[in-house]
C-alpha cells in the first residue's frame, strides 16, 4: 500500500506542552483523512509539521515519500496548504493574489495570468477578480485562499479547518470543492471539528485528544465502534423533561443526557425501549417523539474523549481570532 | 490532478537556485508596491504625513523659530524627510507583522522558494516608497521656496545617503515587526522610540540653546549626523563628517539588528 501522508511516533513538544505525543496516521493515494480532535488536540500542529512550517521534536513524518525535514524542498513542492485563518493578501484583488503565488512558482506572467483566470473561474470567483480581497465575504476569502494553495496544481492538500467560521452554505460550497479535487485524484488531510464535516467527506478518520491518537477507522466503523445505537425522545410538555430523563437514567445509566428538549442515551440492551415506554406510559409522560438512530460521531467523539467537541478558541497560537467568526461559528454548530 | 504539478526549482533539502531566489524577491516587491494601487490610504499615510509636516513646521513654527516661514524651510525641510524616513521603516514592521499574524507567511513558507525573498521583497519594495516620499516633500519645499544650492549631485548623493541609512534602520524594523504582539503596538513602540531621538537632535533646531546634557546626547544621535550631513548635500557646505557619522551609525544599526532580525525571523519564518 502507497500512503501520500504518512506519520509515525510524531512528537512535538511547546516549552511544558506536549502538543503530539507520538501519533501514528497515514493517508491512502487519492483519498480524504479527516484528522478530528477538539481544540488543542494537536491538529494543526500536525498539519505544520507536514506542510514543513515546523519541525518535529520526535518520530517521522512523510509526504509522498519524502522527509518533511531532510527533504523539505521536494515536500513544498509537492503539497497545498489551506491554513486555519484565510492567508490571502487583503490588499490585493483576487486575481493579483493568484498571480503573486503563480509567478513565486516560477511561471510566466502569461501562464500565471492564465491559470488565475482558470482558478477564479473554478471557485466562482470570476466576478471579484479584480476586487481587493478585502472587500471579500468570508466564504469568497476561504474559496480564494484554497484556490491560492492549488496554484501550483499539488497532488497532496493539507486543510486546517478549512471551513471553520463559515455559514451552512459556503461550507456545503467547499465541500463540493474538496469532494471535486479529491475526485481528480488529489489527497488531502483534513482537519475539522466538525464531526458531521468528516463524516461527509473523509474515507478514514483519525480522532486525536491531547496529542494522542484515541480511535481510527471509517466513519462507518467509528459509529459501530461505540456502540451503534443511540435512543431519543422529547416529552410533549417541557416540564416533563426532567422527570423524564431521571425514568430514562434508571433504565440505561448515567449517559442519559438532556439536549435541549430531548433526552438521549446510548442503547447497549434491546431491552431499553420498551423499558423505558413502559415507564414513561406509567408516569403518565406524553412523548412527542421517540426514536432509536445511529449513533452520530458527535456520540462518538462524547463516547471516546468524555467530552463534547465543542467549538471555541482557534488553536493556533498566537494568531488573531476574530470574534465574528467564533460567534458565527458557535452559530453554526448549534444549527 | 491530471495535469503536472508546478513548482519553482527547488533542491531536495529546500535551497532554491540564487537566480531564482532573485525573481521571488521581486515578485514580493512587485506585491507590496501593487497593493498601494488597492490601498490609497497607504498612499495618503507616505504622502500626506509628510506634507502636513512641511506645512506645519514651516508656516507655524518658521516664524517663531528664524524669522519668516521660508527661512526655517530652508533649516528643516532636510529634518523632516529625515524624520519621516525613520517613521516610514516603521510600515515595514506593521506590513511585516500583519504577514505573520494573518498567516502570509505560513502560506509563503509552505511554498518552494527562498526563505529570504519574503523578507527583501517587502524591504526593497519599501525602499522604493521611501524615494517617493523623499521626492513628494522635496517637490513641496521647492514649490514654498526651499532651494537646493548643493547642485544635483548633493540631491542625489543625499538621496543615497537616506536610503543607505533607512535600510540600516529596516532591519530593526523587522525586529519589531517579528517580534510585536500586533501591527498596533508595532505602532505604539515606533512613536515612542521616533519621537525622542528625532526631536533631540539637530533636526529642526539648532541644538546649542538645548541644556548641556541634552546636547552631549544630540551631539552624538544619529538623527543629528543624519540630519546635518543631508542638510550639507542639499544645501551644499561642508558635509564629510556627519556624513562619515552617518554610515558609521547605518553599519552599527545594521551590525547589531540584522542578526537579532534573521534570528527572530528563522524563528518564525
Amino acid at each position: 500500500m502507497t500512503y501520500a501522508i504518512e506519520a509515525e511516533g510524531l512528537v512535538k513538544r511547546f516549552k511544558d506542552t506536549e502538543a503530539l505525543a507520538g501519533v501514528d496516521l497515514a493517508a491512502r493515494k487519492g483519498t480524504v483523512l479527516g484528522l478530528l480532535g477538539p481544540n488543542g488536540a494537536g491538529k494543526t500542529t500536525a498539519v505544520r509539521i507536514f506542510a514543513t512550517l515546523l519541525r518535529p521534536d520526535g518520530g517521522t513524518a512523510r509526504v509522498a515519500g519524502h522527509d518533511v525535514v531532510r527533504e523539505a524542498g521536494v515536500v513544498r513542492a509537492t503539497v497545498g496548504l489551506t491554513g486555519q485563518y484565510a492567508a490571502v493578501d487583503e490588499n490585493l484583488t483576487g486575481t493579483e493574489n493568484l498571480l503573486l503565488i503563480g509567478r513565486l512558482l516560477g511561471l510566466p506572467r502569461r501562464q500565471a495570468k492564465a491559470r488565475a483566470g482558470e482558478l477564479l473561474d473554478r471557485f466562482q470567483l470570476t466576478d471579484a477578480a479584480g476586487r481587493a480581497a478585502k472587500t471579500f465575504s468570508g466564504g469568497m476569502r476561504r474559496r480564494l485562499d484554497l484556490a491560492a494553495s492549488l496554484v501550483g496544481r499539488p497532488s497532496i492538500l493539507f486543510l486546517d479547518e478549512p471551513t471553520t467560521g463559515l455559514d451552512p452554505h459556503s461550507r456545503g460550497e467547499l465541500w463540493d470543492l474538496l469532494r471535486g479535487l479529491v475526485a481528480d485524484g488529489a489527497t488531502a488531510l483534513l482537519t475539522t471539528q466538525y464531526l458531521n464535516e468528516a463524516d461527509v467527506l473523509a474515507d478514514d478518520i483519525v480522532v486525536i485528544d491531547k496529542g494522542r491518537v484515541i480511535a481510527e477507522g471509517a466513519p462507518d466503523q467509528l459509529k459501530a465502534q461505540v456502540g451503534g445505537q443511540v435512543l431519543e425522545l422529547r416529552p410533549i410538555l417541557g416540564q416533563d423533561l426532567a422527570r423524564a430523563h431521571a425514568l430514562v437514567a434508571q433504565a440505561a445509566g448515567p449517559e442519559a443526557r438532556i439536549e435541549g428538549e430531548r433526552i438521549t442515551a446510548p442503547v447497549k440492551d434491546p431491552e431499553l425501549m420498551p423499558a423505558v415506554v413502559r415507564a414513561l406510559d406509567r408516569e403518565g409522560i406524553a412523548v412527542g417523539e421517540l426514536a432509536l438512530r445511529r449513533s452520530s460521531l458527535d456520540e462518538v467523539f462524547l463516547a471516546l474523549t468524555g467530552h463534547r467537541a465543542e467549538p471555541g478558541e482557534p488553536e493556533r497560537d498566537g494568531g488573531a481570532a476574530d470574534r465574528d467568526d467564533e460567534a458565527l461559528e458557535k452559530a453554526v454548530s448549534r444549527s | 490532478m491530471t495535469a503536472t504539478t508546478i513548482t519553482a526549482p527547488v533542491t531536495a533539502s529546500g535551497r532554491v537556485p540564487p537566480l531564482a531566489g532573485v525573481r521571488q524577491t521581486f515578485t514580493m516587491a512587485w506585491r507590496s508596491l501593487v497593493a498601494v494601487k488597492h490601498n490609497p490610504l497607504e498612499l495618503v499615510d507616505y504622502s500626506i504625513t509628510p506634507i502636513m509636516f512641511v506645512f506645519l513646521f514651516t508656516f507655524v513654527l518658521g516664524g517663531q523659530m528664524a524669522g519668516s516661514p521660508e527661512a526655517y524651510l530652508k533649516y528643516a525641510l532636510p529634518g523632516i524627510i529625515v524624520q519621516n524616513t525613520l517613521f516610514m521603516t516603521m510600515y515595514t514592521a506593521m506590513a511585516l507583522n500583519t504577514d505573520l499574524t494573518k498567516g502570509v507567511f505560513d502560506r509563503l513558507r509552505s511554498l518552494p522558494i527562498a526563505r529570504s525573498a519574503p523578507l527583501i521583497g517587502r524591504i526593497t519594495a519599501d525602499l522604493a516608497k521611501h524615494v517617493w516620499a523623499m521626492l513628494l516633500m522635496i517637490g513641496l519645499g521647492l514649490a514654498l521656496g526651499f532651494r537646493i544650492t548643493g547642485g544635483f549631485g548633493g540631491f542625489l548623493l543625499g538621496a543615497l545617503l537616506l536610503v543607505v541609512f533607512a535600510a540600516a534602520v529596516s532591519w530593526t524594523a523587522v525586529l519589531i515587526g517579528m517580534v510585536a504582539g500586533d501591527a498596533e503596538k508595532v505602532q505604539a513602540f515606533a512613536f515612542t522610540l521616533i519621537f525622542p531621538i528625532t526631536f533631540t537632535s539637530s533636526a529642526f533646531v539648532v541644538v546649542d540653546t538645548m541644556p548641556g546634557w541634552l546636547q552631549a546626547w544630540s551631539d552624538v544621535n544619529p538623527v543629528t549626523h543624519l540630519s546635518d550631513a543631508y542638510r550639507g548635500l542639499l544645501l551644499g557646505g561642508a558635509v564629510a563628517e556627519p556624513v562619515l557619522w552617518s554610515l558609521v551609525w547605518a553599519a552599527g544599526i545594521a551590525l547589531v539588528f540584522y542578526p537579532l532580525a534573521m534570528r527572530a525571523y528563522r524563528a518564525k519564518v
